[in-house]
């Protein structure tokens, strides 16, 4: 127990400072990794927890994917330090108001306004008995009964921003020369190949 | 004596830590071992491609030649460019290094040898694999040269579109074992050879190798280190150690691919008969063979095929693998459903 005790206190710490680090640190490459490391420890502190497949989708999903086109995207834009400097104290009101409603939120979910934890009786009204299976197949069960309407509707919001990127991006430029996959597979032997008699010092025309 | 001893290594603290030590020793000194030597099965398989002799001057058949080659490298000045990051620099060999080392924990050799037996194995597997990634997109932005970012955005650009057709490949063969524990998914492919699922799931088999040499950078894909427009990609830049340190966690990486094909397609430690001379031969070695017939078809591959450009990469990624393998997905779901087979049930 003192070791997990131990081991909750570093990861807690680690992903307080990192989080932290991610506002403050001045190149925003450093920010990004800082990130990464911030997830990392909330994956950690996900496994102490026991919930191991929500820490490995959180590494999947956030530290292999998002966070790479993250830093991606950071790399290639060349940022001027400075200049991100000067907004600072600009936008350090909207960041604190969203910060606190978050706070509330959270607060409000656990119950400290009273009502009870919400998440706990939720599991219960869906009448899986968490405790006798691995939390792979528990969250299965949960998310494909009584959360299927929920689960197919961020389904289709994610599909909906997936479809207006594309439309932003997409634009067809005249004069472009595609390669067709399928004309080229599908070319017959008798237009692709010709056989040619070249007579000496005449060439082929 | 004997129970004290057992006591000693299976309560005591400090027996624990030794006997976790050991393991992790017996894990990756055969596997920096076949690291080495799979250097030189490749350049000896090149070579026959190519109707050449291969290494074979230092020691009998050439045999010590990647001691030669790890020995030079050790001895060579390591340089960091004078504009480089170099906290970063440094760090992202290591990186590449150690997610291709610390991936094996989960890795069953035989019925019950694995380090960490853990429930969510295949989860575990591919969220390493899908950090591989960082070591060379980091090293690409801190070398500060444009050749090396160009593979290095070129690179992450691939791994992350071919791990998603390699996530629904792990989706199917999950549907058909009913867990992520990857000891039980060697279990569920036991009997003969037709059994194991590279038969019944034979296209998702298809595409895993051929997402596996993308993840890896390997020929037909080997685009981020292109040498022929960007000198040597991402690391360009490097030399001594940390070019080492890069080189072996390419070919580690390949070797645990090719192990992940073995424990998903090809019934991991399993004899292909499951009859008496056959099942005397320890599972070890059976793993070892399968493992090493999918790297045979690596450098194989390599000796053979012309690159990719970089868009016909990206649209075998996403136009082709894509629809494929989620198509394959949902019939297998469909075919598991309907046809009462859905394990576990």
């Amino acid at each position: 127990m003192l070791l997990q005790a131990i081991a909750f206190y570093v990861f807690a710490f680690v992903t307080m400072a990192s989080g932290a680090m991610v506002v403050v640190s001045r190149n925003p490459i450093y920010s990004v990794l800082f990130l990464i490391l911030a997830f990392f420890n909330a994956a950690a502190l996900f496994l102490l927890l026991g919930a191991e497949f929500i820490a490995m989708i959180l590494i999947i999903v956030y530290v292999g994917a998002v966070a790479v086109l993250f830093l991606f995207v950071v790399m290639m834009l060349d940022i001027k330090v400075t200049a991100l400097r000067e907004g600072f104290l600009k936008y350090f009101p909207i960041g604190a108001l969203i910060g606190l409603v978050l706070l509330g939120e959270i607060l409000f979910a656990l119950g400290v306004f009273g009502g009870g934890s919400a998440t706990i009786t939720s599991l219960d009204k869906a009448g899986v008995s968490v405790g006798t299976m691995d939390n792979t197949r528990a969250i299965g069960q949960v998310l494909y009964t009584q959360y299927f309407y929920l689960f197919q509707a961020a389904g289709a919001v994610l599909l909906v921003a997936m479809i207006g990127a594309i439309v932003l991006t997409l634009r067809r430029r005249p004069g472009v020369r595609r390669q067709r996959i399928s004309e080229q597979l599908f070319r017959p032997k008798d237009q692709a190949v010709t056989v040619v008699k070249v007579p000496t010092r005449g060439g082929v025309s | 004596m004997y129970a004290d001893l057992a006591h000693f290594f299976t309560v005591n603290w400090l027996g624990q830590a030794i006997v976790i030590l050991a393991e992790c020793l017996l894990v990756t000194v055969p596997l920096l071992l076949a690291v080495a030597y799979m250097t030189y099965a490749d350049r000896k398989i090149w070579a026959s491609i190519q109707l050449r002799r291969g290494p074979n001057v230092v020691g009998p058949f050439g045999l010590l030649q990647p001691m030669a080659d790890g020995l030079k490298l050790l001895l060579k000045e390591t340089i960091i460019p004078s504009s480089a990051n170099t906290v970063l620099f440094l760090i992202a060999p290591m990186i590449t290094f150690m997610t291709a080392l610390i991936a094996w924990a989960v890795v069953p050799f035989n019925d019950g040898w694995v380090i960490a037996n853990i429930n969510v194995g295949i989860l575990y597997l591919f969220a390493i694999s899908s950090l591989g990634v960082y070591g060379i997109i980091i090293a690409g932005w801190a070398s500060n040269s444009k050749y090396a970012f160009l593979g290095a955005l070129r690179s992450a650009a691939q791994m992350v579109s071919y791990e998603v057709s390699i996530g629904f490949v792990l989706v199917t063969v999950l549907l058909c074992v009913g867990s992520l524990n990857l000891t039980k998914v060697v279990l569920a492919q036991s009997g003969w050879f037709w059994n194991w699922f590279w038969l019944p799931l034979l296209p998702m088999f298809v595409i895993f190798f051929v997402s596996a040499l993308a993840e890896t950078n390997r020929t037909p894909f080997d685009l981020p280190m292109s040498e022929a427009e960007l000198v040597q990609g991402f690391q360009t830049e490097y030399s001594s150690m940390p070019f080492a340190l890069f080189f072996l966690g390419e070919y580690a990486n390949m070797i645990l691919l090719s192990a992940m094909g073995a424990v998903l397609f090809l019934g991991g430690w399993m004899s292909p008969i499951p009859y008496a001379p056959f099942t005397w031969i320890p599972g070890l070695i059976w793993f070892a063979l399968k493992i090493a017939l999918l790297l045979f078809v690596f450098s194989w591959s390599k000796g053979t095929l012309p690159r990719y450009r970089y868009d016909q990469l990206m649209r075998l990624g996403w136009k082709v693998f894509l629809p494929v393998s989620l198509g394959w997905l949902v019939l297998t779901a469909a075919v598991l459903q309907f046809g009462g087979w859905v394990p576990g049930k």
